[in-house]
């Protein structure tokens, strides 16, 4: 009798134990068999095609050069990592972070930065040299008071115009868009033959249309000085940006689910145009059931989204460095990898997207990615909204639910009232 | 000594639950209304007493009365809408229908599927695509030459909280059913055939003996289903996510905590969401204790 009160007891210490080892990143449990191995917890949202692949690419490497740490994959699923902050974000709030954590590289971090969740990398960068062989461009524009806080594994295109060559064709287009007037022009000229002249997709694509839109009609300058302190959200100039995005939506077709969704109908030749980043490229190009095995320049073409040619409009994934992290000296050794060539070169060809190191293999990027590697290093350079290079979480949050509601009641006015707002409500 | 044999083993089994919803129901409730009265918007500041101004200032605020309006009418289509088929279900199979255990078992099953799966589903069924680009239901109607019958669905600015209802309807209403047939069940015979005696008709028997009979078991239903109704958040997200034009209060609190990072607005949005529940259950709570008493 008394020996089963004592295994009951045993059970539920050993279950509360568990509990609360849960999530703590302790490594006991990685210690088993292999003694002296320590396990790096590395959280991200890649669990998708290409980019799981792209992440185990760069883990073979890590466990190359590291024999003294475990790789620990924390990727948690769902697209764009909605779930995966929720998740983090609590983590970080109990003071248990993982050892490093995959984020935008750029505004996105700063609730984390002014929450002391960070530590600043600017040690990293010396020690690697990493200002030599990143754009300072780049460098300028995710510095926080002259403190670097992530390392940035790759960059993607936000700014693209994807076409169907063959629709444009009936519709007696004969050349992508240069210009915003064009683009209308262009879109009236589909519409006429009862195509679907811009494709869309859930809400989130019209915030991402906007940004294109924005950066076409207000021109790299202006659109930068958006995202500092002395932006004016009320000028004339945004008017007539967002009267732009209010004639463009007007041609939009029935909202579909998602991004992909709204992609097939260009790929399908349903639709003529769609704006989306170019994790488009590998959705179109690649063999099912990851893509949908179009070719290239026939099935699908793209150019520079109207009004922003020879502007870069870039996200990028980085890893940061919590502060308190259990390992600290395994985090900093997947920093490294992150950081170097050889882990870009592994991980961007497979991802779909280029590195953001100025120095990469080019042989390595074919067809859209040569292209795209090509005007990363000619470019000038403007930050993303919805993926979290230029506003905060809280701004992007609103501009969220500006374009959500602009959507239903199509008022410019009110729509720019709610952006100015949202700008000096930021915090930022 | 003996007394206190009596009732400590008692209070020994239940008091790991009494402390469990001490602290994580009523102690976590509590402190939601402390954040939502306070000024914390933003993750790292303390946050101080400033009353009831967020829940008045919420008001002002485009997005809440959009989410607050969609609520209501999810809640009026949906309630409605499954009290009313999961009665008729259960009248039909009240009137002897053939094989009555396996249509039970048939239209109870959605239950036991999660909103999440079945939101996966109806999101394509209920996709918004017409003519040529139809699918899912849409493209259903145009087989059947029925095309005047497609629709938008849930992207319908009007009527799209009604579409939405659809599927927690499908899911609900099979409970419903089961709800009410027990009710029917327990209208003893003998009434039935008195009341046949003195000269009603069939429908004059329901109208008069068995609907009042049913009156608890509908506010049953109405509890738990309006409940269900005023938090729904998994069906939303799994069919259309996080857009205005489906918004919910469940929606709204979740981008307020983890895209605004706005602790004091997520709380007050769950607190409204914990107030208009209790509208529904307290008068429930305040029945059955008197019922309770008078038995």
């Amino acid at each position: 009798m008394r020996r089963r009160w004592l295994a009951a007891v045993a059970v539920s210490m050993a279950g509360l134990l568990t509990l609360t080892a849960c999530g703590g990143g302790d490594d006991k449990a990685a210690g088993d068999g292999k003694s002296g191995q320590k396990k790096v917890e590395v959280f991200s949202w890649w669990t998708g095609p290409g980019e799981a692949d792209g992440l185990k690419a760069m883990r073979e490497i890590f466990e190359k050069d590291n024999s003294g740490f475990t790789f620990y994959d924390a990727a948690v699923a769902g697209g764009s990592g909605d779930q995966a902050r929720a998740l983090l974000a609590s983590k970080l709030q109990a003071n248990q972070p993982p050892d490093t954590f995959q984020g935008h590289a750029g505004a996105e971090l700063q609730g984390y930065i002014k929450a002391g969740k960070l530590e600043p990398l600017n040690f990293l960068y010396d020690e690697l040299k990493l200002k030599d062989v990143l754009p300072q461009e780049l460098i300028d524009q995710i510095s926080v008071q002259g403190q670097v806080y992530s390392v940035p594994v790759n960059i993607h295109r936000s700014n693209i115009l994807w076409l169907n060559p063959s629709v444009l064709k009936e519709a007696g287009v004969s050349a992508a868009p240069a210009t915003i007037d064009e683009f209308i022009a262009d879109l009236d000229k589909v519409k006429k033959t009862g195509k679907i002249p811009l494709s869309i997709g859930s809400q989130w694509t019209a915030v991402h249309l906007l940004e294109s839109v924005l950066l076409g009609s207000l021109g790299t300058d202006a659109y930068n000085q958006l995202w500092t302190a002395n932006a004016d959200w009320s000028g004339a100039n945004v008017t007539k940006a967002l009267e732009n995005f209010k004639t463009i939506l007007s041609y939009a077709g029935t909202p579909q689910e998602d991004w992909q969704p709204a992609a097939k109908q260009v790929a399908d030749g349903a639709a003529a145009f769609n704006i989306m980043g170019d994790w488009a490229y590998g959705y179109f190009h690649n063999p099912a059931p990851g893509g949908l095995g179009k070719t290239s320049k026939t099935d699908f073409d793209w150019a520079a989204s109207p009004g922003t040619d020879g502007t870069f409009m870039w996200l990028s994934d980085s890893f940061t460095l919590p502060k308190g992290a259990p390992n600290r000296d395994g985090a900093v050794a997947w920093l490294k990898v992150a950081a170097s060539k050889e882990g870009q070169d592994a991980f961007n060809p497979k991802k779909g997207s280029i590195p953001a190191r100025k120095d990469a293999d080019k042989s390595l990027y074919q067809d859209y990615l040569a292209w795209d590697l090509e005007q990363w290093s000619n470019d000038k350079l403007a930050g993303s909204i919805q993926h979290g290079v230029v506003a905060n979480d809280a701004w992007r949050a609103a501009i969220n639910d500006a374009v959500g509601l602009f959507q239903q009641d199509h008022d410019v006015a009110k729509f720019q009232q709610a952006l100015a707002a949202a700008a000096k409500n930021s915090g930022q | 000594m003996r007394r206190v044999r009596r009732w400590l083993p008692g209070l020994l089994l239940v008091s790991p639950s009494i402390v469990a919803i001490a602290v994580f129901v009523y102690g976590l409730l509590g402190w939601n209304f402390k954040v939502a009265m306070s000024d914390r918007h933003d993750e790292i500041s303390e946050g101080s007493f400033v009353g009831l101004e967020n829940f008045t200032g919420i008001w002002d605020q485009e997005r809440w009365g959009i989410s607050v309006r969609h609520a209501i009418v999810f809640t009026v289509v949906f309630v409605g809408g499954a009290l009313v088929l999961g009665w008729f279900l259960a009248f039909l199979m009240e009137k002897g229908i053939r094989g009555e255990g396996g249509f039970r078992a048939i239209y109870l099953f959605p239950m036991a599927i999660s909103f999440i799966a079945t939101g996966v589903v109806w999101r394509w069924l209920m996709n918004s695509g017409t003519g040529e680009q139809a699918v899912g239901l849409n493209s259903l109607f145009s087989h059947l030459g029925l095309d005047f019958l497609q629709w938008q669905w849930f992207r319908d600015p009007d009527w799209g909280m009604a579409a939405m209802a659809v599927p927690a309807i499908w899911q609900m209403s099979g409970y419903v059913m089961a709800l009410f047939l027990a009710g029917f069940r327990g209208v003893p015979d003998e009434l039935r055939e008195s009341a046949r005696v003195d000269g009603c008709g069939e429908w004059q028997v329901y109208r008069y003996i068995v609907l009042p009979m049913l009156r608890p078991v509908t506010l049953s239903a109405l509890i738990i289903l309006g409940h269900i109704s005023l938090k729904v958040f998994d069906l939303i997200v799994a069919v259309s996510g996080k857009q205005i034009i489906t918004d919910v209060p469940a929606v709204f609190m979740w981008t307020a905590v983890f895209d605004s990072h706005d602790p004091a607005k997520g709380a007050t949005i769950a607190a409204y969401i914990v107030l208009s529940v209790a509208v529904f259950v307290i008068p429930y709570l305040v029945w059955n204790a008197r019922k309770g008493n008078r038995s």
